[in-house]
This record gives C-alpha cells, structure tokens and sequence, in this order.
C-alpha cells in the first residue's frame, strides 16, 4: 500500500485516498468534439510515468495531482489541485 | 500430559509438540490422502511448507480446513480430522482413482472444456466428489479477530539467530522494532540444531536477546506470520493468539496487524528441497531437517531403520541425530562424488541417489538406489532426504526485489531491492547443494505433492508446448494449491531447464503473490461482520419512522420506509393503499436522505450552468426548476432541483443513490475544471431534513401550517412549521401538487409531528417508498439507477425540449458524436399490458418469445385508481414506435405479458393538477 504525501495532511496511507483518473482524461471545458471523445476513449495507457488525479477522500477531501512511475510505483511529486486562495 | 483425538482415536501429546510430532509419536505414519489420485500421505516436513499432512481442526463454526498438521501445536481437547477420504483414512474408496489416473493428465480440465459440454457436465459431478481439500464450515465462525495498526523503525521477519541479531542491532540503535516469528518459540532452529551462542545455550541466549528487546520498548511477537509486504514497506502480520480450531481465551481468537516500518529485514531462512524419485510421495519419506527436528526438538524418532539421501553435507547432522537416538543408518546416499561424507563414520555410497521408495499407506519398506551406474536395494522404515536449500524470499519479491542466482547452492538468493528490504542470514547464504533431477519412473516421481503433479506431467505439458513456467503452472497446476508450491518450484524449473537445455536462471520464475502462508477470512475481516459488514446510514426521523413499525427498504446504506403497513396488509396492499391517500387527499413522506447542495457566490450561477444541462441563469429569486446532468460523455447520470434563493445563492437536490458520486463530482468540476470561479460548494445533505408532502390537499394544509398562501408550482418560499423556520419548495415527484419542506434536522421530529397531524386530519397517511414509486412511474418521472441508467442521453430519456441550447455545459462537446445519431439506440418510452398480467421489472421487450431483445423494462407500476399494470421501459428506437406491440418476456421469472408501447406519461400529462 502506497504512502502518499497529502499537500495538506503529509504522509498518508492510500486507503484513505481514493485514485480518480489519470490527468490527459480530463476534458477541459471548451474541448472541441474531437478533442474530447479522444480524451474520453483514445487516450494512451503508457508504462511506467504518469500522472494522475487522486482525492484524499478520507482525510482532507482534497485534490491533487500525482506524479508516478506505475512500473515500480516510486512518487516523483504531488501538486495540490483547486482554488489557489480558498475562499 | 495433554489429550486430544485424531479421527475420533484418543490420543495424547507432550507440551509443544505439533500435532505432525504427537502422531509420529503414536507410529501413526499416513495422515491424508492426496487431492488429486488420493494416494497414501504422511508428514514431509516440519513447518509451515508441508503439503501432504492437512487436517481439519476444530468443529461446529470453529472447524479450520486445510491446517498443516506440522504448524498446529497440539491442545487439551483437540479433535483433529483427515481429509479427502471415504469412507476411511486406510481404507479410501477414492484411491482406486490411482488406477485410472491415466485419466487426470497434466491440463485435464483444459481438454475436458475445449471438448463437448455435456462431458464436462458429466465428469465434474464426480471430480467435484473425488478431487479436494477439507470442506469449508457451514456454520457462522463464532470466534472475533481483532486487526491492529503499527508503526516501527525496524521490522525483522523472523527470530533466528540472524533475525534477533539484527533487531537487537535496531534496539540498541535506539530504533523502534517488531519483531515476528511464525513459530511458537524463538530460534527454532537451535531447537533443531542445540549450540551455544555468546557463551550460553542457544535457547536461553535467544530468551535473553527478545527480554532486551522488550525492555528497550520493542515488541516480540511469535506464533505470527508476515504474509505480506507491500509497498512503501507496508506489511500484514498474522497473529494467532490461540491455536486453530481451539476456544480463544481472550476476546479474540486472531490478531492482524497492519504495520509500516521505515525497515524491513528478512531473517526467513530457507526451506529444504525433497528429492525427485518414484514413490517420494509415500508416508515415511521426509525432508532430513524435519527428522532431525522431530529428533532432537519434539523426542520423536520418526523410524528406526533410516536412508538418508542427500546433496549436500546438512544431512549429516541428521544421520548423527538419529544414530544419538539410537536410530539404525542404513545408509548415506550422497550424489557427490568422493570424498564428500567419507570422513562422516557413517556407511556413505557416493555418485549414489534414489531412484524407487517401495512400501504403500503404512510407510516406506525400501528404497532403490542408483549408485554410480548400478541399482541397490536398502530395506529401511524412513527416508531422510534433503536436496539443498532454498531461500525462503517470498516477502523480498513482493516488494519488488530482485533476485540473483546462486551457483554453489544451486538457489534464487535475493539481490536489488526496490524498497529499503534487506535479507540477513541463511536467507542470504543458503548453504552450498548440488542438484541432479528426478530419478525412476516419472508418473510415480511427485514435484508438487498437494496439486498431484508428477515429472511426467510436466514432461506432457512441455511435449505439447508449454515452455514459458507461467503457463506451465497454470497447465499442470503446480504450485498453485495451498503451499503456494513451497517444496515443488524449484524441482518444476530444474525439470524445465534440463528438458530445454538451460540453466535454472534461464528457465524464469512465478510471481510470489501474498499471503506467504493461508491467513484466515475472518482476520482479513475483522470485526466488519454481520451488522457491521457495512455501515448502516439512519436519516433524521429514523426513530419515529421505527416507532411505526414499518416494512424497511436498504437505499444504498440508508433505511428508509418502504411501506406502513396497517393491520394485516402486506407490502403491496399497504403500497396501494398509500398511494391513493396521494391521489385523493394527501400524503407525507420522508426525503430526507435526497443529496442537497448550497451552491454560492458571485459565479455560482456559470458553475450551474455547466454541472445542469438545463438553463439556469433564466431562474428568478424564489423560482426553482427540474434539472439533470450529464458526465464528459454526454450521457445523463443523476437528476433533481436547483432552486434559486438568494441573488447567488443556490440549493441543488440530486438523488439519493447517487449522492456521494454527485459530491465528488460537484468537488472535482469546482476544484480542477473550474478552479478560477468565485463559488462555494457545500454538501448539505445531513444537515437539512426533508419531508415531501403531495395530494390535492397538500396546499390547504401547508396554507393551515404555515398561515400563508402556499408557494404556486416550483416557486420557493422561507417561512415556518411549529416555529422551525423552512424551506417550503412546491414540487411534486407524484403528479399531484406537491411540496417539500427543507430544514434543520436537529427539528425533524417537531416538523414531522406538525405536518403529519394536519394530514390526518385532510384524510391522508404518510407513505414510504413503494407508494412513492406507483406515483412517479405513473406520471413518468425518472429514477436515477434503473430509468437514469448512465447510459441514454437526455434526448432518449425524452428530456431533450429542456437541454440548454446555449452549450456550456458539461458533455456538450461530445454529444455530437455520430453513434449519438443512430435511431435505434435505446430511448425511454412507457408500456402497458394489452391483456392483462403485471408487466415483470427487468423483462427483455421482444416482438416474439426466442428473439433479439430490444429493449427492456426499467420499472414496473400500476395505475394506481384504476388498475392496469404500466411500466417504464428503454427500447431501441423508441420514440417513433409509439402504438407498436411487443412482449415483455422474463426467463427468469418465466413470465410473457404482452403490452403496447406509448408515451411515459401515464398519468395528468398536461400537468394540469399542479395548479391549485
């Protein structure tokens, strides 16, 4: 099991996150046709770095992106993701 | 002296000894019977690596299958029980399988599924029967385990010499350690093998090092297997606070723990490796160090007239253990050539190994040698075998470890970690062995000795062209029974390498995958059983709905009311009867548990707009509409309300099933697609209570209750029920002119009360879920789940009139994707039944019974005054097959009603009741 350094929490077991998507699935708001149904359908599986959109759902709530080797697993960093002045 | 029964015999044990020990202690030498040719077994070995000495443990709920006799320390009443055999241990009718094990070749079941399936069909009913392990309880485990977070600088698996070592290292480095050994006592292998250490006897200096390690705040933990280590060095220790199948002492039968450790040192060991000969399987052939164990640990001499075969010099010890307990050494079989064993004392044949056990289920009577070219027989009682030794390296290769070859100890040793994982001791540096393959006759000639596999099997495999050892594992089945092929992987790669002609390094590996010995179901479950299995969610009014004794419905983890039954009515008569109350007076219904959401700031109205695909922006204060969402995909997947309140303030209502799925998708769309706008984003779920209040009475009494007119049709107003202030929003999910009242939970009850009184006294009754259903499929509103399935857009659900033409929102881009166009994909219509019948929920619509389904039935209701069974429906191309008529056919429920397609909206469809 993962220790994922929260942004805000630090070091946290992976049970308390939750992995939502890896980042070139985002559709950006004004995404033409194309552009979205590759992001959706088309989009690459690559071994080894990506990054991803993972939740500290059950612990902050927060969001953040992670980069990682999915081959052996290594964090090379997280980046808070929102707001950048909470309101 | 300690008493326990061994297939219904009483028998008795002396302290510490395993159940393996007592019974070599009693003579008794056949154990099992093999799971596959049910041939004769008896004990290999003297650990957790045993794959022929199973019993089941224990009875009643308690019963533990499977159990390795040789890591089951022996208690007062134990009952312990062989398996797969019938009628008897020694008499096993299954056994005559051995004669037609020509018909259970390597890959039998593959061939039997390739072949015709009534085959299969017939052979399972016997292999079922014949081919198994002990059956598993039926009754409830009455026993609790306990599981347990920890943290440690220094973890050591393993309390060897070289495990305690490394620990005591830790500890006086001020480190914080754990320490677990999966035996009962520390160091047993200088119970095995007595020597001093640091001036004192091995077994007081192995006490003296984990009393240190206690004192320094460490934690010794025995009788505890590590059965796996995952990443960023997270371990599971399983703990057995008493023996299986035993009565816990304690509140707990199991510990597991979970443990991070910054390090973890592996002192695992190794494991000794059988030899390969015909008739290795027989009860009386045994691993040399287990001898020596049941020797010199347990006082037991396992036979009196003894061939030890070996590779390597570590059997030596054994022959000198046995000679010391007055044991016979028939002969030392080393396949080494001279000098090696010369210097021993004992009769030592070089180049020699066996190639023949000869005796059947009462134990070994001879063995057949090779010796340099020429065969010799050797009467003997036991078979002392060891052919090298094999690092136990499980735990370093689940985490990522890599491994390199050690020539001299023909043995995988670990290398290059991933993980900060070291491995210390014999684990390390196994000693140095020799190997030379499997001798004699190779359909008698056992690898893997649980599953049944035999060199020829592996022979056929590789013949038809299984080269790769992972799918020769999944072929043959080796290794893949409850050892986890401990004993059997190596012998299968030396196999493999020698048929193609490589090296063992060559010939590849299997994955190690955890749990390095069985872990029992309930200690991966803990106390999460029965009621806790899940949390249970109770809205607000769950006390006063109880007090009503209601028929309860589980939503997702809610309990909500399906139905209040009076007197005698049963589910659908109380369902019925509620729903007419709705029709013809008034009714009350808890909707509490509906996703709510304060949605606020100077841009909550640009964040709507692109959660809804309805507009939003058009809504003046106090006025509030039907909306619903679509994902990136373009496909609808929840729906409710969104009410305007404030200039920027908003309240959004989605479904309850889908409400924690909406929060995080309302979060991630807040915080990473429209991270720059002013909005704040609040579940309220919990915090407002709900109560929907719907009939043609339902504005007289909210008039009565608030002392105000009542809010016209989807307007909202702020005013108060039995001086709690409300939310009161007319909307109507039944068809009738409806309302629902949002406010404080902590005021539930008092709202409740108030409102419930004034509907009695209009003729009504509350609801619960079932009426609420009969309502809404007859008028046709959708639910999120079977009618909002995530899979049609808004125009097949027939929502398309009040998409949001301006775009913005979410899925807006990739609904213009052509398959969108096709004509025939699924689209929401209503059907009812023709002739009568009651249209079956999750019926396929077909044109004839035995054709392509085209659609199926979504929910299924009544008109609720006059009866008649409708239903909602997904059909292919529906919208333009008004007026058709199909078959609602349920295979299942081996139900056919035939019914007409029409439009959803059963009931008022010009709305005209939401008016007062």
């Amino acid at each position: 099991m993962l220790l994922i350094p929260c942004p805000h929490c630090g070091d946290r077991a992976q049970a308390e996150f939750a992995y939502e998507r890896t980042a070139d699935s985002v559709v950006p708001l004004d995404a033409a046709p194309d552009q979205a149904v590759a992001a959706l359908f088309t989009r690459t599986n690559p071994r080894g770095i990506d990054e991803e959109i993972w939740r500290h759902t059950y612990g902050c709530g927060s969001w953040m992106l992670i980069r990682r080797d999915r081959v052996s697993h290594a964090i090379e960093w997280v980046k808070p993701i929102g707001p950048a002045v909470l309101p | 002296m300690i008493r326990f029964t061994f297939d219904g015999r009483a028998l008795t044990a002396k302290p510490g000894q395993t159940l393996a020990a007592a019974l070599l202690d009693h003579g008794i030498k056949l154990v099992g019977r093999s799971f596959k040719y049910h041939r004769p077994r008896g004990i290999l070995s003297a650990g957790v690596e045993e794959p022929n000495a199973l019993v089941t443990v224990g009875t009643g709920g308690r019963a533990e299958p499977n159990t390795r006799a040789t890591d089951l320390y022996v208690y007062d009443g134990m009952v312990a029980t062989s398996q797969n055999r019938w009628p008897s241990l020694s008499s096993d009718l299954g056994s005559a399988l051995q004669l037609v094990a020509k018909a259970l070749p390597a890959g039998f079941y593959y061939k039997t599924f390739f072949g015709p399936p009534k085959l299969w069909l017939f052979y399972e009913k016997f292999i079922r029967r014949a081919a198994g392990l002990g059956p598993a309880p039926v009754e409830a485990d009455p026993d609790r385990y306990a599981q347990r977070a920890a943290f440690c600088d220094v973890l050591v698996v393993g309390a060897g010499p070289a495990g305690l070592i490394a620990a005591r290292d830790a500890a006086r480095a001020g480190k914080r350690v754990i320490l677990v050994e999966q035996d009962a006592e520390l160091a047993p292998s200088l119970l095995r093998d007595p020597q001093e250490i640091e001036g004192q006897p091995g077994s007081v200096w192995a006490a003296s090092v984990a009393a240190e390690l206690r004192a320094k705040g460490g934690r010794v933990l025995t009788r505890t297997s590590a059965s796996g280590l995952w990443d960023d060095n997270f371990i599971c220790l399983s703990e057995k606070l008493v023996e299986p199948g035993q009565v816990p002492q304690g509140a707990f039968t199991q510990r597991y723990w979970h443990v991070r450790a910054d390090e973890v040192v592996l002192a695992t060991g190794t494991l000794e490796r059988p030899l390969t000969f015909a008739n290795n399987d027989r009860p009386g052939v045994m691993l040399s160090q287990a001898v020596r164990t049941y020797v010199s640990r347990f006082g037991v001499v396992p036979g009196q007239r003894v061939v030890v075969a070996t590779s390597n010099d570590d059997a030596y010890l054994t022959a000198t253990a046995l000679r010391q307990a007055g044991a016979e050494v028939v002969a030392v079989l080393d396949s080494r050539p001279s000098p090696a064993g010369q210097d021993s004392g004992f009769a030592v044949l070089n180049c020699a190994a066996p190639v023949s056990a000869a005796g059947g289920k009462r134990g070994v009577t001879g063995v057949t040698a090779l010796i340099d070219g020429a065969e010799r027989s050797f009467a003997c009682d036991l078979i002392a075998m060891s052919g090298g030794f094999t690092p136990v390296v499980h735990l370093h290769m689940q985490a990522g470890g890599k491994l390199d070859w050690d020539d001299a100890a023909q043995a995988f040793v670990p290398g290059a970690t991933r993980q900060n994982v070291r491995t210390v001791g014999s684990a390390a540096a196994p000693a140095p062995a020799e190997t030379f393959g499997a001798l004699g006759p190779a359909k008698q000639a056992f690898v893997d000795f649980q599953n049944d596999v035999t060199v020829a099997d592996l022979d056929l495999a590789w013949r038809e062209g299984y080269r790769s050892v992972e799918h020769l594992k999944r072929y043959t089945t080796l290794g893949m029974a409850t050892d986890q092929g401990k004993t059997s992987n190596m012998a299968a790669l030396d196999r493999i390498a020698r048929r193609e002609g490589m090296e063992v390094p060559q010939a590849g590996l299997t994955t190690f995958r955890p749990p390095y010995t069985p872990v029992s179901m309930g200690a991966l479950v803990g106390l999460a059983t029965g009621e806790h299995a899940q949390p249970t969610r109770r809205p607000a009014l769950y006390d006063l709905h109880a007090a009503k004794h209601p028929i309860w419905l589980n939503a997702g983890y809610w309990k909500r009311p399906r139905a209040y039954p009076v007197g005698s009515e049963t589910l659908a008569e109380a369902g019925l009867r509620e729903a007419r109350s709705v029709r013809q007076a008034v009714g009350l219904c808890d909707v509490s548990t509906l996703a709510k959401f304060e949605v606020q700031g100077p841009d909550a109205v640009q964040f709507l707009e692109r959660v809804c695909q309805t507009t939003v922006g058009k809504l003046a204060v106090g006025r509030g509409r039907y909306t619903f969402m679509a994902r990136e995909d373009g496909l609808v997947f929840d729906d409710g309300t969104v009410w305007r309140l404030e200039d920027n303030r908003y309240l959004l209502t989605s479904s309850t099933g889908g409400a924690s799925r909406m929060a995080t998708w309302l979060s991630y769309v807040r915080n990473y697609l429209c991270a720059d706008l002013k909005v704040s984003v609040v579940c309220v779920q919990e915090h407002y209570a709900a109560i929907a209040v719907a009939g043609p009475q339902s504005s007289a009494v909210m008039a009565e209750l608030t002392g105000a007119e009542a809010p016209r049709h989807m307007s909202v107003s702020e005013t108060g029920i039995a001086g709690v202030p409300v939310l009161l929003m007319a909307a109507s999910f039944s068809g009738e002119r409806a309302f629902e009242v949002h406010f404080d939970a902590r005021h539930a009850e008092a709202v409740w009360r108030a409102i419930e009184d004034k509907v009695l006294q209009a003729g009504g009754a509350p609801y619960g879920i079932e009426a609420m259903e009969l309502l809404r499929i007859e008028k046709g509103h959708l639910v999120v789940g079977p009618d909002i399935d995530g899979r049609l857009t808004a125009d097949e659900l027939g929502l398309g009139k009040m998409v949001n033409k301006a775009g913005g929102w979410i899925g807006a881009a990739t609904l213009h994707r052509p398959d969108f166009a096709d004509s025939m994909r699924k689209q929401l219509v209503g059907i009812e039944a023709v002739n009568g019948g009651s249209i079956p929920e999750g019926a396929m619509l077909v044109r004839r019974v035995g054709e392509q389904a085209e659609g199926h039935v979504t929910a299924s209701g009544l008109r609720i005054m006059e009866g008649g069974s409708i239903a909602l429906a997904h059909l292919m191309g529906g919208h333009m097959r008004h007026g058709e008529e199909l078959y609602a056919h349920s295979p299942t429920r081996k139900q056919t009603v035939k019914v007409r397609v029409g439009s959803p909206h059963f009931y008022d469809p010009s709305g005209e009741r939401y008016r007062d």
